[in-house]
């Protein structure tokens, strides 16, 4: 739980988050009370309400409300009609009710016995079991209404969006990369993406790809996500051409975080994540990193650096972002891969090497000026859905 | 010329036509080719599947195009047939299906698998119990078709559903070639696993045929040659067919409940007249589809009632055009239990959109003076 003065600002945020995702439901109605959000549905069905909310971040978990007069025996009922409702029967519960009005005749403690007393005379399976209850009825005692609930639904947790700051995100197009945003996004961030391409190497449907990637993410923010294409073809060439085979892979990962570097600044982000993963693959071992992180004074945030590969595809299964990971087109990351990259890179030998390659500043510079920027939105068509002509369709 | 032969094959709409056309004309590049002007023929063919799915309600298998209804009912079964013949050889279909299912399973047949013909009743309906009777633990597919397509009975699709979820080996293949566009249909909600579907019976172009296969479902494909279709089709797409197809159906689903609306009172009208003239017999009987009405002259050749309603520039037919070529009486009346004769002497009418109430007020008029005509002759043409 959040405290504090962050604590007003982060519920805003929530609410302004869960307003926008559920833009296309008319005359939804809100309020706020004590840390909890209600969404009163007026008439639109609960399922694809919940679905939505469900994925966005800053809940901790949702449930579905009856609500109903504060009235004893109508509240009662409201019980009833929910313990009767659960699809599967509990052997214990007990009653948690709240007396938020105070001029309702019953106080809290009262209510946990007429309530569950009425529910158990209905229900004579049923057992109270105050200390570790498998259903926990809340019956919220409020002026307007009360509203009757369990908790059920564990949210997708995290903060609202933007909450925390903005970074940029590498995307590849690979099955890490997303994982990594979707954690940031979870922690609040704001993220823009950056892709790298190096057309003609590379192939038009490797940019669909990271559109499709990006386009999930924005799902999960709520927000349009910006995403950078940096053209990489001038770069890579240049460093294929530098003779030092090994080493390519950690000269074009330091090139791309100076590239990510620029764009941060021009963009107002304070950090670069990434999708490794330790001792994935040559230039994700410790002595790798090192070397290649030495190219940025950002702060480089790694949300998978500790996790085994089947627990991130686990991740990309349920964020939805596996299916499009593993389409198989190429990124420039796994273009001109040498036989053996090495694992423990010189830290001088690639900083001579970069000193050697004649305009290298300005190869950085005419990448980051020749960057396409692509707003990306959770309902943004893909090629797939804007092929043709619309009137063929 | 008044046109009732929807269920054989229906007049396309204008705008499918155009599609055809357009598509045709400016995307000829093989979608499988890997520049711009193959994969962008290759996004059309995306965006269709991504329409039928959308239009169809599918959200967790994989639609595939085919050549037609027929390859269709011909990949699904013996494509599961041959896939999971190591989980058992028995298979469940009915006695009245299409022949691109029943014929198919005679050769499963003749292959070492065991298949069920569950017979109908004299209204043309499977009954439930039986189909519980003859699954097995050896039962890998149901076949049973939704809307049949001489006789119009509609088979009851979401309880045989129902009934396979507790049968999880036993996967459930629909028929569907006659209904979509005409019924809804639940395919995931039902626990349908394949669906046969054909563009040129819901008014697109000819040569296009989808079949939906839940997610997890591998087929044993017919065909070897190339990767299309997820490797379950081998050969060229037909791109300006399969954009044009997603086009019909997009269109046949957004007019389907004003088409019942229109239809059944039709049927109801024709029905009326055909009940009048004692020599005709309906075949089947409710619950079917609005657009099909079957009737026998017992003891008269259909080949003389389809003619000589011709000359009244009216076009019927006998039986499914897929078999109406042979004289042998219908296997589909057979079953239903009536006498040879009566199953011999079927004539089906199936109307679509342009048909209205004049227009079966005409069929009516016609029938009534073939009868009139033949009512002489009727012994001595049997």
């Amino acid at each position: 739980m959040v405290k504090g003065r962050n604590r007003n600002r982060f519920e805003k945020r929530m609410l302004d988050q869960v307003k926008q995702a559920l833009i296309s439901y008319e005359n939804i109605a809100y309020f706020k009370s004590f840390g909890r959000l209600y969404v009163k549905l007026n008439g639109h069905p609960y399922e694809p309400v919940a679905d939505r909310l469900k994925d966005l971040f800053g809940i901790v978990s949702l449930s579905p409300v009856r609500s109903t007069e504060p009235e004893l025996e109508k509240i009662r009922a409201a019980a009833l009609a929910i313990m009767q409702a659960l699809p599967e029967q509990p052997a214990t519960f007990k009653v948690s009710a709240k007396r938020a009005w105070k001029k309702f005749p019953h106080n809290s403690q009262e209510m946990n016995h007429l309530v569950g007393g009425h529910v158990l005379r209905a229900m004579p399976e049923l057992k109270v079991n105050v200390s570790k209850p498998e259903i926990e009825l809340r019956v919220d005692i409020q002026e307007e209404a009360t509203y009757v609930y369990y908790d059920v639904i564990p949210g997708a947790g995290g903060f609202p969006f933007a909450s925390n700051g903005k970074a940029m995100l590498l995307l590849s197009g690979g099955i890490d990369s997303p994982v990594a945003g979707w954690l940031a996004l979870r922690k609040g961030l704001e993220i823009e993406a950056v892709h790298f391409h190096s057309y003609p190497f590379t192939s038009e449907q490797a940019k669909d790809k990271v559109i499709e990637l990006a386009k999930r993410l924005s799902y999960f923010s709520g927000e349009p996500i910006k995403l950078h294409l940096v053209p990489f073809t001038e770069i890579q060439t240049t460093l294929v051409g530098a003779k030092s085979d090994n080493l390519i892979i950690t000269l074009m990962r330091r090139a791309m975080l100076r590239i990510t570097e620029q764009l941060a600044e021009r963009n107002g982000a304070f950090g670069i994540v990434t999708g490794e993963s330790l001792g994935q693959v040559a230039s994700q071992t410790l002595p790798s990193m090192n070397v290649i992180g030495r190219a940025t004074e950002l702060p480089q945030l790694k949300p998978l650096i500790m996790m085994d590969k089947h627990e991130i595809i686990r991740l990309a299964e349920r964020i939805g972002t596996y299916e499009t990971s593993i389409l198989p087109y190429e990124d420039c990351c796994t273009l001109f891969l040498p036989k053996s990259p090495t694992t423990n890179p010189n830290l001088r030998i690639a900083e001579k090497i970069e000193a050697l390659i004649p305009n290298y500043k300005q190869l950085l510079t005419a990448a980051v000026e020749g960057t396409e920027q692509l707003m990306i939105s959770p309902v943004a068509e893909t090629a797939v859905q804007t092929a043709g002509e619309d009137s063929w369709f | 010329m008044l046109y009732f032969d929807h269920c054989a094959s229906t007049p396309p709409y204008e705008e499918v036509v155009k599609t055809m056309m357009e598509v045709m004309k400016s995307q000829y590049a093989n979608p499988s080719s890997l520049h711009r002007a193959g994969t962008d023929a290759d996004k059309l063919i995306e965006r269709s599947r991504a329409l039928l799915a959308e239009r169809l309600q599918t959200t967790n298998g994989k639609w595939i195009f085919t050549s037609g209804g027929t390859e269709s009912n011909n990949l699904a079964i013996k494509g599961i047939a041959r896939q999971y013949a190591g989980r058992g050889k028995h298979l469940i279909t009915t006695q009245i299906e299409h022949a691109s299912v029943y014929d198919t399973f005679a050769q499963l047949e003749q292959e070492g698998f065991r298949v069920t013909y569950l017979p109908v009743s004299e209204s043309g309906h499977i009954r439930i119990e039986q189909l519980e009777e003859a699954l097995t633990d050896q039962t890998i597919l149901v076949s049973v078709m939704h809307i049949n397509n001489e006789i119009g009975s509609i088979q009851p699709i979401e309880q045989i559903g129902r009934l396979l979820k507790r049968y999880p080996k036993a996967m459930f293949h629909v028929d569907a070639v006659q209904s979509i566009g005409k019924l809804p249909i639940c395919i995931e909600e039902w626990g349908i696993d394949l669906l046969s579907g054909s563009a040129h019976k819901l008014r697109g172009p000819k040569g296009v045929g989808f079949l939906y296969v839940r997610e997890s479902i591998t087929l044993y494909p017919l065909f070897t040659g190339g990767s299309q279709e997820y490797g379950n089709r081998a050969g060229t797409q037909n791109v300006p067919g399969i954009v044009a197809s997603a086009k019909a159906l997009r269109m046949s689903l957004d007019s389907l409940e004003q088409r019942e609306r229109r239809m059944r009172p039709l049927k109801q009208k024709l029905i009326q007249i055909i009940s009048g003239i004692p020599e005709l017999r309906l075949n089947g009987a409710d619950p079917s589809a609005a657009h099909i009405i079957h009737f026998s002259y017992p003891g008269m050749k259909p080949e003389v009632i389809i003619h000589m309603l011709e000359q009244h520039g009216i076009m019927a037919s006998t039986k499914s055009a897929c078999s109406s070529k042979d004289d042998k009486p219908s296997r589909v009346l057979l079953a239903l239990g009536v006498s040879h004769e009566q199953a011999a002497g079927g004539v089906r009418v199936s109307f679509g959109d342009e048909h209205e109430e004049r227009d079966i007020d005409a069929l009516g008029a016609a029938l009534r003076h073939v009868v009139e005509q033949l009512k002489p002759l009727e012994r001595r043409l049997t």
